[in-house]
């Protein structure tokens, strides 16, 4: 499965500085799928979205992209296969939404070769796809945190990469903006056929949308697969430490996590 | 405000461009580029400032040449003491003041791009107060004459910006960090300049403090040769990594999501702009404030997100050529160093740009 796959990850140990988050850490992303990494707080969900993105080297191992280590690429080739929307990125001011999402065409572009009119044809059609076309004439600073977040996937659009890597996609968002995007990037996966890698917080929204779950506690992963069959109450007790009953979601029949009440049993406890 | 659930669909047709921009192609797709008529403008709006400015420079002083002589002299006929004047004394003077004040422009740009801060130009990080200290050190200690006192105040400022730069860095260098580290190194710097003043003598600590200010007095052929060629050659490398510099200011994770390798472009603009300031510094010794904020003017003037290499270059050389002509006749018929004017007016926009930012909550 390791060798068919684009990205894979094997005998991975992360780290910051001589912090290891995960040791011997073995991953791969199945070819076309909707894979959503979860877990709790400092469970190394983004770390390990950073190495796969290529941001963070690994101390020890590989990621594979297409076969060859992703370091070994040129920088602005990997830029070509795999597109990356980190948690945190910089509107310089006063910067207009379309020459942002244009931004987004640099690894397809030379010195030469600024602006070509496949460049101009794809950028329309990013913004089209996250619906900011209306929006191209306005300065990124005055969008509201939903607007802003889609002009920052048309960013990532632009750079037509078979492969979408989305660090928090929904962190800031309300509940509205959240599902808006996440129904965003389900059409994306399904119209157009990115394979989609996004670390959630929200395990029911990783449920409804993922078609291929990481599920990771303390750096590594504790199991993987179609939500449908690895998400049961005993392995979100296990890896969250919650009790909860997972029922079927009524709008989709995917997996829903239900916390059990434990208000009067919490107080005799303690 | 955007508060459907369903995206809003497309309304409008045809092609979205950057805002403000002109598509020119040629040869099919291979040559092709977005130009930006306001930035091009203002430019050309810089550059005609600043020939007025040097037709202006060149023709006023004790000894008057009228406008409309101005032309003949400058080819080398005319009268003989208007000849000697605008090409020996005057022209060279001002094609300094354009070269230095590009060359400040242009690093000052470079080195807020990476900083991503309004106050991140060599001023400082602490790049100008090595080179000072690199230079008193000549003056001082070495004893030495015009040509070692540059080589001393190149040597210092590399030595600063690289020190800076190892002791800012960590997983890689973040701005407001190498903003920190240089005002330090900078207040350490200074003090060793004061302890070095109070142990010289009377003569060489005036020359010193002269030198500190920076002064386009006395400039001629040698310092406009230098200071050229060494914009001739470094603002090159500079403009192939300007878009790269540009993309850096989204974060270093989205740059190098978009492609670009951040240590290889952080070492090649710093070395290149360190480079530029340095040669900039040795010919008219540290000049503060243009580098500060040329870049931001041009910035606000183009409308551009981000800096704007040539629009900076255009800019500075604007600015310290009208600086120049202040500092020659505020107080006519005593010359300033023209680094007290740009003092002056680099402390009022400073005071401006941090009013706004504090205004806006930004700082």
């Amino acid at each position: 499965m390791t060798e068919n796959a684009r990205l894979s990850g094997q005998d991975l140990t992360l780290a910051y500085d001589q912090r290891v988050i995960s040791r011997e850490l073995a991953v791969t992303i199945p070819d076309n799928s909707f894979t959503v990494i979860v877990g709790p707080n400092a469970c190394g969900k983004s770390t390990l979205l950073r190495a796969l993105s290529r941001t963070l080297k690994p101390a020890q191992g590989n990621v594979l992209l297409d076969g060859q280590v992703i370091g070994s690429y040129p920088a602005k080739e990997v830029a070509r296969r795999l597109g990356l929307l980190p948690q945190t990125s910089i509107a310089p001011d006063g910067i207009g939404v379309a020459d942002l999402v244009a931004r987004g065409r640099f690894p397809h572009q030379s010195f030469l070769r600024q602006w070509s009119a496949q460049d101009e044809a794809v950028v329309t059609q990013a913004m089209e796809a996250t619906g900011v076309s209306a929006l191209a004439d306005r300065s990124v600073d005055e969008l509201s945190g939903g607007q802003r977040q889609r002009v920052w996937l048309a960013m990532v659009l632009a750079q037509q990469t078979p492969l979408l890597l989305l660090d928090e996609p929904t962190t800031y968002l309300d509940i509205a903006h959240q599902m808006d995007m996440l129904d965003l990037c389900a059409d994306l996966h399904a119209e157009q056929g990115h394979t989609l890698v996004a670390v959630l917080h929200d395990l029911n929204h990783a449920c409804r949308y993922a078609t291929h779950l990481i599920v990771m506690r303390e750096g590594a992963i504790v199991a993987e697969g179609d939500p449908a069959t690895i998400v049961t109450a005993d392995l979100v007790e296990k890896v969250f430490g919650l009790p909860v009953r997972v029922i079927a979601d009524p709008e989709t029949h995917t997996p829903m996590i239900v916390p059990l009440d434990r208000r009067g049993v919490r107080r005799h406890h303690d | 405000m955007n508060k459907t659930l369903t995206p809003p669909r497309p309304t409008r047709t045809g092609h979205v461009r950057p805002r403000g921009t002109l598509a020119w192609r040629a040869h099919g797709d291979r040559l092709s580029f977005l130009l930006r008529p306001r930035t091009l403008l203002v430019c050309l709006s810089l550059l005609l400032i600043g020939a007025l400015t040097l037709a202006v420079s060149v023709s006023v002083g004790d000894y008057e040449i009228p406008l409309s002589a101005v032309p003949s002299a400058l080819l080398g006929f005319g009268e003989r003491l208007d000849v000697f004047f605008v090409q020996g004394v005057r022209l060279p003077r001002a094609l300094t003041a354009i070269g230095v004040g590009a060359a400040l422009g242009v690093a000052g740009a470079v080195f807020q791009s990476l900083s991503r801060n309004a106050l991140g130009s060599p001023d400082i990080i602490g790049f100008t107060s090595g080179a000072a200290t690199g230079a008193v050190l000549a003056i001082l200690v070495l004893g030495a004459g015009r040509l070692a006192v540059s080589l001393g105040a190149i040597t210092g400022g590399l030595l600063t910006a690289a020190l800076v730069y190892l002791l800012a860095m960590k997983n890689g260098v973040q701005g407001y960090r190498l903003v920190l580290v240089g005002i330090g190194a900078s207040a350490m710097l200074a003090s060793v300049r004061d302890y070095l003043m109070t142990r010289a003598d009377l003569t060489d600590a005036m020359g010193a403090q002269i030198w500190m200010i920076g002064s386009l007095n006395g400039r001629g052929w040698a310092e406009v040769t230098a200071v050229w060629i060494a914009f001739a050659l470094l603002a090159p490398p500079l403009l192939a990594v300007g878009r790269r510099l540009r993309l850096m200011e989204l974060g270093d994770d989205t740059a190098q999501g978009l492609g670009v390798s951040i240590q290889s472009t952080q070492i090649i603009a710093l070395t290149t702009a360190s480079a530029l300031t340095g040669a900039a510094i040795a010919v008219a010794g540290p000049i503060g404030f243009v580098a500060l904020a040329a870049p931001q003017l041009a910035r606000r003037l183009t409308r551009t997100g981000g800096a704007t290499l040539v629009g900076s270059a255009c800019m500075g050389a604007t600015l310290l050529l009208l600086a120049d002509l202040v500092a020659l006749r505020a107080l006519a018929p005593t010359q300033l160093p023209v680094g007290v004017v740009t003092a002056v007016i680099g402390g009022g926009y400073l005071i401006w740009l941090l009013y706004t930012e504090w205004r806006d909550g930004r700082a």
